[in-house]
């Protein structure tokens, strides 16, 4: 079974050779070349070295050329502030006052050249895997992306007490969003995964996401001409998990606070789970722990198909040392095969 | 006070501006300022603060009453008041880390519960580090999002310990959550899971250290 088979047989709710990993290696690439994370993500070309010889490594089922974040936020004239051990981030806000959300103009995809490296990174690997592994592009949701576009706590502040000017942001965005999504897919992204952590109850209440970050993921989804995984990283979705359902994605990620035994229970048949494990936590496992964890994990939700194996988060921070990666990987192959004992 | 906390608490999470000062200004008939912060006004946050962390509460809804309560007692508390609570000169911080949410709810949170403290904003190590000594800090918060300025926390205790000054280091956020263990690997006296949890700690440290440094 290619790693798209085995993908696509538990996206459909059955159960593959065994159950698929997708490692979410974004800077660990650097690692390999030997090159800082900064000198790595100048060059698409990098990128795609890097992330092949991760593949080859681990012998996970995914490729994943999402860069950073802040990439998105770039777009919009932002800055991005790199460091030399973990993911880079967005500088000062580009929206200072509230009434500057009037001007604002989505940037057009080809016009950004930061986008336009992940695009050239996803085509090299589309030449290169072919339909062999599912290659995953990203896109911040336009409900997301305003933490970096104006900082967090003036975002809640606007949706809160600025409900016309959020309006407009959230339309604005939905556009840029969308076309960002579908230049991947068009690049040969097999599918997209929409990052929404504020749409988490970690950060919103339900019946305001409701109100906001679901009509937000309706209209944007809707747009997306591909498969999508909604990703809220670490934050809860237990209590919006129907709304999440609702809303059609193949795929739904779960943070590691979550009890995954009951996200899988509910999901069940409906909508694949991809989760959980604490890429935190795993920054000190010891191999051994590795094994054991991903045993426990796989205990929880992987029987019937429907589950994917990953870390709870959307990306593994990068003071998670090879040997552990390893050790995952080991023991997903080792205790993740189908069909598993009762 | 119970009702009057439970009104209270309820004005905030319906982002009620009007009517949470309405029930200050009554509590103002029989209560000092002072009283009203710590009888009514940190109690509210400390119930939407432990709601958070339930899952009850979200974020937003704790931010929003921080700033609330902030606007609310700063009215009737300036910062300079002496009736603010004595303590030993507290500061808080993030470390390189764009995410400065976490750190406004717990500035927020302290100061509307009566507590005055520096904010330093975004600091790399050792300005931080130069600022505390500067200053004379005996409390020191930090709060982040990302992983790597966790681990930077570890650095600002050697540093400190080098130079002789005895600072109490409380952290929190995100990677503190998610890892139980990190906040000792990294050399924190304590970790606060919420913002509620972080005034309690600073109420415990200034308790423990005798109450004026």
């Amino acid at each position: 079974m290619t790693s798209l088979e085995r993908v696509l047989t538990t996206l459909s709710h059955r159960e593959p050779d065994r159950v698929p990993l997708f490692l979410m290696l974004t800077m660990h690439g650097a690692k390999e070349l030997g090159l800082t994370i900064r000198e790595y993500f100048s060059k698409a070309e990098q990128v795609v070295e890097g992330q092949l010889r991760l593949r080859a490594r681990y012998g996970h089922d995914c490729l994943c050329p999402f860069f950073y974040a802040a990439l998105e936020v770039e777009a919009w004239g932002g800055e991005v502030v790199f460091r030399e051990d973990g993911p880079a981030n967005s500088g000062e806000p580009i929206i200072k006052k509230p009434e500057q959300i009037l001007e604002l103009v989505p940037p057009g995809i080809g016009d950004a050249a930061g986008l336009g490296k992940v695009l050239r990174a996803i085509e090299m690997l589309k030449s290169r895997v072919g339909d062999e592994v599912p290659i995953i592009g990203v896109a911040i949701s336009p409900f997301s992306l305003p933490v970096m576009q104006m900082g967090f706590g003036p975002y809640l502040e606007l949706m809160h007490e600025r409900p016309d000017l959020f309006e407009r942001l959230m339309r604005v965005n939905e556009v840029f969003s969308a076309n960002w999504a579908n230049a991947q897919l068009d690049a040969g992204a097999t599918a997209i995964c929409y990052f929404d952590p504020v749409s988490s109850t970690t950060i919103i209440p339900r019946d305001r996401f409701l109100r906001t970050g679901f009509q937000v993921a309706r209209r944007t989804l809707q747009r997306i001409h591909g498969p999508t995984a909604i990703h809220l990283a670490s934050g809860r979705c237990v209590p919006i998990l129907e709304d999440l359902i609702e809303l059609g994605p193949a795929v739904i990620g779960v943070g590691p606070l979550e009890d995954l035994g009951t996200v899988k229970a509910a999901c069940r048949g409906r909508v694949a789970v991809l989760g959980n494990l604490n890429g935190v936590e795993m920054c000190r496992w010891s191999p051994q722990q590795a094994e054991t964890v991903v045993q426990e994990t796989l205990a929880k939700a992987a029987s019937g198909g429907g589950f994917i194996l990953s870390d709870g988060h959307g990306e593994i921070p990068f003071q998670v040392t090879e040997d552990v990666l390893m050790a995952v990987a080991g023991a997903a192959r080792r205790w993740g095969t189908y069909p598993r004992e009762p | 006070m119970q009702a009057a906390i439970e009104l209270f608490q309820k004005a905030l999470l319906d982002l009620d501006r009007e009517e949470a000062g309405r029930i200050l200004a009554q509590a103002g008939a029989t209560l000092t300022p002072v009283a009203i912060a710590g009888e009514i006004v940190a109690p509210a946050l400390e119930r939407i603060g432990n709601a958070w962390q339930g899952g009850d509460a979200s974020l937003s809804e704790v931010y929003m009453s921080g700033r609330i309560c902030e606007e609310l007692i700063d009215a009737i508390l300036p910062a300079t008041d002496p009736g603010r609570t004595v303590q030993p000169k507290m500061a808080i911080t993030v470390l390189r880390d764009s995410h400065l949410l976490g750190k406004r709810i717990v500035y927020s949170m302290l100061r509307s519960s009566g507590y005055g403290l520096l904010d330093y904003g975004r600091a790399s190590v050792d300005e931080l580090v130069e600022r505390v000594l500067q200053d004379g800090v005996g409390i020191l918060l930090i709060s982040t999002l990302m992983y790597p300025s966790a681990l930077e926390v570890k650095e600002v205790r050697a540093k400190l310990d080098r130079a002789g000054a005895a600072v109490k280091i409380l952290v929190g956020g995100a990677p503190f959550n998610m890892d139980r263990q990190l906040w000792r690997e990294v050399g924190a006296d304590a970790m606060g899971r919420d913002a509620a949890e972080a005034v309690s700690l600073v109420a415990q440290t200034i308790e423990a250290a005798g109450g004026i440094s």
